[in-house]
């Protein structure tokens, strides 16, 4: 089994979702969720708050330091994410395919062979 | 003893069940490597079945190596060797080990370029000197594009298998298209010599191995097909002094017959599955081309409008209007041609010439010749359309 990271990402300025299309978002994520715990693919997922509520930690010659928004300067954030474990690239991929038709394109990231041990 | 040819022609099935046996393509390349290296040393004579004996060897070369060091990679290799152990010692090149591997190669999560540079490399046994020059790029990037591409197959877990029926036409698509680009780029090379006869030999060894794997895939037969019927058309593409011939102007005894009536064989055998796709229909095409003294335009013509419905891109509607002109004449040909767009595609403009030219429309032609020689980028279609434009010039001073 190898685990991956699905990824869903918000573009600034976008056109923001009507809420019945909303609507529909949550309950076929709702449907995403619920089959992949009974297929034994899900480790975690959520959605997350906008990117203005990101803060970014830095410890520089033991001094921390914060500030206010995301650390990537971008229009593109993420906007929310599942882990899951699965089989192989072709198995992850039919996962994403399901996310990508709920929520707009999903980004499919293998984690290295430290985390999968 | 010629072992370059035993290499070229056992590389790709040894690597593939060494990557099978290893579950790791670059511990197989590694292995098959060291196995030829040994060959060299070793083989006085032949051994009766030089991929067995190179696959044997390769394995015990890994099992050797793996035994010696003890990362996580090595301990996971060495489980699945010790899985296969019941196998026989001499482990025969299996089909269906290069299937998988042409379908990881060209897996639809790799880059376009990546799969062709991947699919010559593990299958075909091409160095990367050799796959730089066939499609003129740096050395370092073509060994930069396999070294990422097979570390993602290991990291992403890209697996190592045929898809399901159910699956095949999305994933079908990419191993063709890898095969027809081979053989295109080596039919007409983007630069150097006009044809690279090699890679078109591999792109149809590669292309019969995927035929005698998946028979009953029409396009597979029609890509083949597609490849044989062009080949046979290749000695009677340059004259003597290796200037480009027109289909219209070949000599037509110069084909190879061999390849042609396998070609025709295999576009009927296509023809009866009644399934037809791109490739099918481009085979169909060539087979008319190729069939009596002389090409039937009406019956290419009623072939390309077939292919236009099904891919309708604009490389189909240039070649459809070259069809247009036999049947309809150029003036239509060119009202065929309106708002057809490849820009920087040198053939466009080329064909447009053709037709000005002969529509009695020299300044035009003579215009479509220069832009189209500016975008050709292989010297002997270049001094083509050099040429045809000069005799333009004469035949308009000459009256």
């Amino acid at each position: 089994m190898r685990q991956y990271l699905l990824s869903v990402h918000f573009v600034e300025g976008a056109p923001t979702p009507s809420d019945e299309e909303m609507q529909t978002m949550f309950r076929e994520t709702g449907r995403i969720n619920d089959d992949m715990q009974a297929a034994g693919a899900w480790v975690f997922g959520g959605g997350l708050t906008s990117p203005d509520s990101a803060t970014v930690v830095r410890v520089e010659n033991g001094a921390t330091a914060m500030s206010d928004g995301p650390f990537a300067e971008t229009k593109e954030h993420i906007a929310g994410f599942w882990v899951i474990k699965c089989a192989d690239l072709d198995a992850a991929l039919a996962w994403a395919e399901r996310c990508a038709a709920a929520c707009g394109p999903v980004e499919v990231r293998p984690f290295d062979d430290l985390s999968q041990a | 003893m010629d072992l370059a040819s035993i290499y070229r022609a056992e590389y790709g099935r040894c690597v593939a069940t060494l990557a099978r046996l290893l579950g790791d393509i670059n511990l197989a390349e590694e292995a098959v490597q060291d196995a030829f290296t040994t060959a060299l040393q070793k083989w006085q004579t032949l051994p009766p079945n030089p991929g067995a004996w190179i696959v044997t060897t390769a394995r015990n070369r890994a099992v050797d190596r793996l035994r010696r060091e003890s990362t996580r990679e090595a301990r996971h290799a060495q489980a699945l060797l010790l899985h296969h152990q019941d196998e026989p010692r001499e482990v025969g090149p299996v089909r269906d080990d290069q299937l998988r591997l042409i379908f990881t190669c060209c897996h639809p999560a790799l880059a376009p370029d990546a799969r062709t540079a991947l699919t010559l490399r593990l299958l075909g046994g091409l160095d990367v000197p050799e796959i730089a020059r066939a499609y003129l790029v740096q050395e370092a990037t073509v060994a930069q594009r396999i070294v990422r591409a097979k570390k993602k197959i290991r990291d992403a877990a890209i697996p190592y298998r045929v898809p399901a029926e159910h699956e095949l036409p999305d994933r079908l698509p990419p191993v063709l298209t890898v095969l027809y680009l081979m053989f295109n780029e080596g039919y007409a090379s983007t630069a150097g010599p006009l044809i690279r006869t090699d890679l078109c030999a591999e792109a149809i060894r590669l292309a019969r191995e995927l035929a005698a794997l998946m028979p009953d895939e029409p396009e597979v037969l029609g890509l083949l097909a597609l490849l044989l019927l062009t080949e046979a058309r290749r000695p009677a593409r340059l004259d003597p002094d290796g200037e480009l011939v027109l289909l219209a102007d070949q000599d037509r005894s110069l084909w190879n017959r061999p390849l042609i009536a396998e070609g025709h064989d295999l576009v009927r055998r296509c023809l009866r599955r009644n399934r037809p796709g791109p490739y099918q229909i481009q085979a169909a095409i060539s087979a008319v081309h190729t069939d009596g003294a002389a090409t039937d335009w009406p019956q290419v013509l009623a072939l390309y409008d077939q292919l236009l419905a099904l891919s309708p891109t604009p490389v189909v509607a240039l070649n459809r209007a070259v069809a247009v002109a036999e049947v309809h004449g150029p003036a239509v040909a060119l009202a065929a041609l309106e708002g057809v767009d490849l820009p920087g595609y040198h053939r466009l403009p080329a064909t447009r010439a053709e037709l000005f030219a002969r529509l009695g429309r020299d300044e035009e032609a003579r215009a479509a010749y220069d832009q189209a020689a500016a975008l050709a980028t292989n010297e002997t279609e270049r001094a083509y359309l050099q040429t045809r434009r000069n005799e333009l010039t004469r035949e308009r001073r000459t009256p």
